[in-house]
C-alpha cells in the first residue's frame, strides 16, 4: 500500500490532454455544467408525509477547467443536484446542461466521468473485465480501450489484481477501480461524490494527488466532500448548499479573504453553527 | 446495438458464474439418466413416458432459470447500485433494458441448447433416431416462449417493488396460461354475462405461451408442423416480447433510480 500510489501516479500516468495553463483555463469560457432554476420535489413517500423539497432555484455555473467544491452537511440536496446531472432523478422545475446538452440526452454523458460515493460495480467481473464494459459503453475503439485499461490500471496500482474478480478486492481496491472506471472515456468532466469517502490517510491523499493532476490536465471536476482540508487545497471555487438552496459561493481564497477564517469555519457559519458545532440562532 | 450486447454479455457472464444454471442442469441430466436407466421390457410407450417426463423436467428447468435470471436484473441493479454507474455513461434506460432481455433470452438459448443436446443423446440410445427437425422446431418455440417469459418478468421488475414477488406472480401467471390458456374460450361459455365479456378479453389479450409447446413432436415423433404456422408461431411470440420490453422501456423511464 505504502508503495505510493501517488508517486507511481506521477510517474505512470499518460495524460492525453496536454497540461493546460490557469491562464488560459480561465480564459476559455466554455461552461462545462449549468443549472438553471433547479428544482427538485420528492413526493410524499408514506400517507401523512408532506412532499420534500430537495432543491430550491439552483443556478450555478461551472467553467471549463474548473475545480468545484460541492459543500453541504447531509441532507442539503448535493447528492440530489448530481443526480440530477447524471439524469437519475427528473428536475421538478428549471434545468441543467452539460456543454450545452441537455441532461436527458445521454449523449451529454459521452465526456463524462463519475464517481460514486461508494463501490457499486460487478462483483462477479475482474476489473478488467469492468473496464472493458464501460469503455464499450463510450464505443471505444478496442486498440484505445485496451491502452487506456492498461494505463488506467496502471494509474491506480492495481494492475496485480486485474484479473482477479472484484468480489476479492480490498474497499480501497475498489475505490480504485471506481476511479478508474470514471477516466475510462478520458472524460472533459468529472463527477466525483465523496471520493475519499471510507479511505484512509494514503488513498485520501492519492485520489487527491489525481485530483490535482486532472486540475492540470485543464479537466473540469465537480465533487462534492466533508473534507473540508482537501476541498481547501484542489478547488477553485466552492458553493455552500444548506435545505436545498445555495447560501455561499465563490472561490477559495476569496471566502476565506471576506470571512477572514479558514473554510472549515466558513462553512459551520454558513449553515448556521458555531465553531463548537452549537447551532446558531438565526433569529437572534 | 453495440452498448446493448455489451450490457447483453455482462448478463450472459453472471447467468454463467452463478450456480443455478449448473444445479439445474446436474438435477434434469441426474433424474433423467435414473429414469433411462430403468429398462422396462424395451416397450415403446415406456421410452415415450421416460422422454415426457425428462422434457417436463427440462421445461421446468428452463421456466426457473429463465423467470429467476430475468426477475432479479434490474432490482438487483438498484439495491446493489450498479445502475448508478451503468446509467452515467451514454446509455438510455431502454438500451439497459433491451440489454437484459437479450442477455437473458441469449442465456437461456445456450441453457436450451444444452438441455436438448443431453435429451436428444438420452432418447437417441433408447430409439436409435434422431428427428432434428423436430428437435429444431421444438426448441426454437420453446425459446421464443422463454423470450415472451423474459419480457414479461423484466416489465414486471419494474411494476413490483420486491422480487421475489414479481418471481411467484410470474410463475403463477405463466402456468396458469400454459395449463389454463387455451380453455378460457370454452369457461366463458359457462358465464353469465359480464362474466363471459370479461373472460373472452382475457382470452384474447394474454400471450398464449400453449401454443410453443410442442413436445409432442419429439415424444411422439410427429410429423413436422408447417414452417409457415412455425414462423407465425415466432411472429406472435415476437410481438408479445416486443409489447412487454415497450412496456417496460415505459415504466423504467418513469422511475428514479436514486
Amino acid at each position: 500500500m505504502n508503495s505510493a500510489f501517488g508517486v507511481a501516479n506521477e510517474e505512470t500516468f499518460s495524460p492525453s490532454v496536454a497540461p493546460a495553463q490557469n491562464s488560459s483555463r480561465r480564459a476559455s469560457s466554455a461552461v462545462a455544467i449549468a443549472f438553471e432554476n433547479l428544482g427538485v420535489v420528492y413526493p410524499a413517500r408514506l400517507r401523512g408525509e408532506s412532499p420534500k423539497l430537495a432543491l430550491k432555484n439552483l443556478n450555478l455555473r461551472i467553467e471549463q477547467g474548473e475545480v468545484f467544491g460541492f459543500l453541504g452537511p447531509n441532507g442539503a440536496g448535493k447528492t440530489t443536484t448530481m443526480n440530477v446531472l447524471l439524469g437519475f432523478v427528473k428536475p421538478s422545475s428549471g434545468g441543467a446542461r452539460i456543454y450545452g446538452l441537455d441532461v436527458t440526452d445521454t449523449a451529454s454523458r459521452q465526456k463524462l466521468g463519475y464517481l460514486p460515493e461508494l463501490t457499486y460495480y460487478y462483483k462477479f467481473l475482474t476489473g478488467r473485465e469492468l473496464l472493458r464494459f464501460y469503455a464499450k459503453l463510450f464505443d471505444l475503439p478496442q486498440s484505445e480501450a485496451e491502452r487506456r485499461i492498461r494505463d488506467l490500471l496502471k494509474l491506480v496500482e492495481i494492475e496485480h489484481a486485474a484479473d482477479k474478480p472484484i468480489r476479492s478486492y480490498s474497499k480501497g481496491m475498489q475505490q480504485r477501480i471506481g476511479l478508474a472506471q470514471a477516466l475510462i472515456n478520458d472524460p472533459r468532466l468529472l463527477v466525483l461524490d465523496e471520493p475519499t469517502s471510507g479511505l484512509d490517510p494514503i488513498g485520501r491523499m492519492k485520489v487527491r494527488s489525481i485530483i490535482q493532476r486532472l486540475k492540470d490536465e485543464g479537466k473540469t471536476v465537480f465533487f462534492s466532500s466533508h473534507e473540508l482540508g482537501e476541498v481547501e487545497t484542489v478547488c477553485d471555487r466552492v458553493a455552500i448548499l444548506n435545505q436545498g438552496e445555495v447560501k455561499e459561493m465563490g472561490s477559495v481564497e476569496d471566502l476565506i479573504r471576506s470571512y477572514n477564517l479558514n473554510l472549515e469555519q466558513i462553512f459551520l457559519k454558513v449553515i448556521g453553527f458555531d465553531e463548537n458545532g452549537n447551532a446558531l440562532n438565526v433569529a437572534a | 446495438m453495440k452498448k446493448v450486447l455489451a450490457i447483453a454479455g455482462i448478463v450472459v457472464k453472471e447467468l454463467y458464474r452463478r450456480k443455478d444454471f449448473y444445479v439445474l442442469f446436474i438435477i434434469t441430466v441426474l433424474l433423467s439418466l435414473v429414469m433411462a436407466s430403468v429398462n422396462f421390457f424395451n416397450d415403446d410407450k415406456i421410452v415415450r413416458y421416460l422422454k415426457e417426463l425428462c422434457l417436463l423436467l427440462i421445461w421446468i428447468a428452463s421456466l426457473v432459470i429463465a423467470i429467476t435470471t430475468a426477475a432479479r436484473q434490474i432490482p438487483a441493479e438498484r439495491e446493489q447500485r450498479t445502475l448508478l454507474p451503468l446509467l452515467a455513461k451514454p446509455v438510455s434506460r431502454s438500451q439497459v433494458l433491451l440489454g437484459k432481455f437479450a442477455g437473458c433470452w441469449l442465456a437461456c438459448g445456450g441453457t436450451l441448447v444444452c438441455f436438448y443436446l443431453f435429451f436428444g443423446l438420452l432418447a437417441m440410445s433408447r430409439e436409435h433416431s434422431w428427428p432434428l427437425l423436430n428437435y429444431v422446431q421444438a426448441m426454437t418455440l420453446h425459446w421464443m416462449l422463454l423470450g415472451i417469459v423474459i419480457a414479461f418478468v423484466l416489465f414486471g421488475s419494474l411494476v413490483f417493488a420486491a422480487p421475489s414477488s414479481n418471481t411467484t406472480i410470474s410463475f403463477v401467471l405463466v402456468l396458469s396460461i400454459l395449463v389454463l390458456g387455451r380453455h378460457l374460450n370454452k369457461v366463458a361459455l359457462q358465464f353469465s354475462e359480464p362474466g363471459r365479456t370479461i373472460t373472452y378479453t382475457i382470452y384474447y389479450l394474454i400471450p398464449h405461451l400453449e401454443l410453443f409447446d410442442v413436445r409432442d413432436l419429439i415424444i411422439h415423433n410427429w410429423p413436422l408442423i408447417p414452417w409457415q404456422y412455425w414462423a407465425a408461431a415466432l411472429a406472435y411470440g415476437g410481438f408479445f416480447s416486443a409489447l412487454f420490453i415497450w412496456l417496460g422501456c415505459w415504466a423504467f423511464q418513469r422511475k428514479p433510480v436514486n
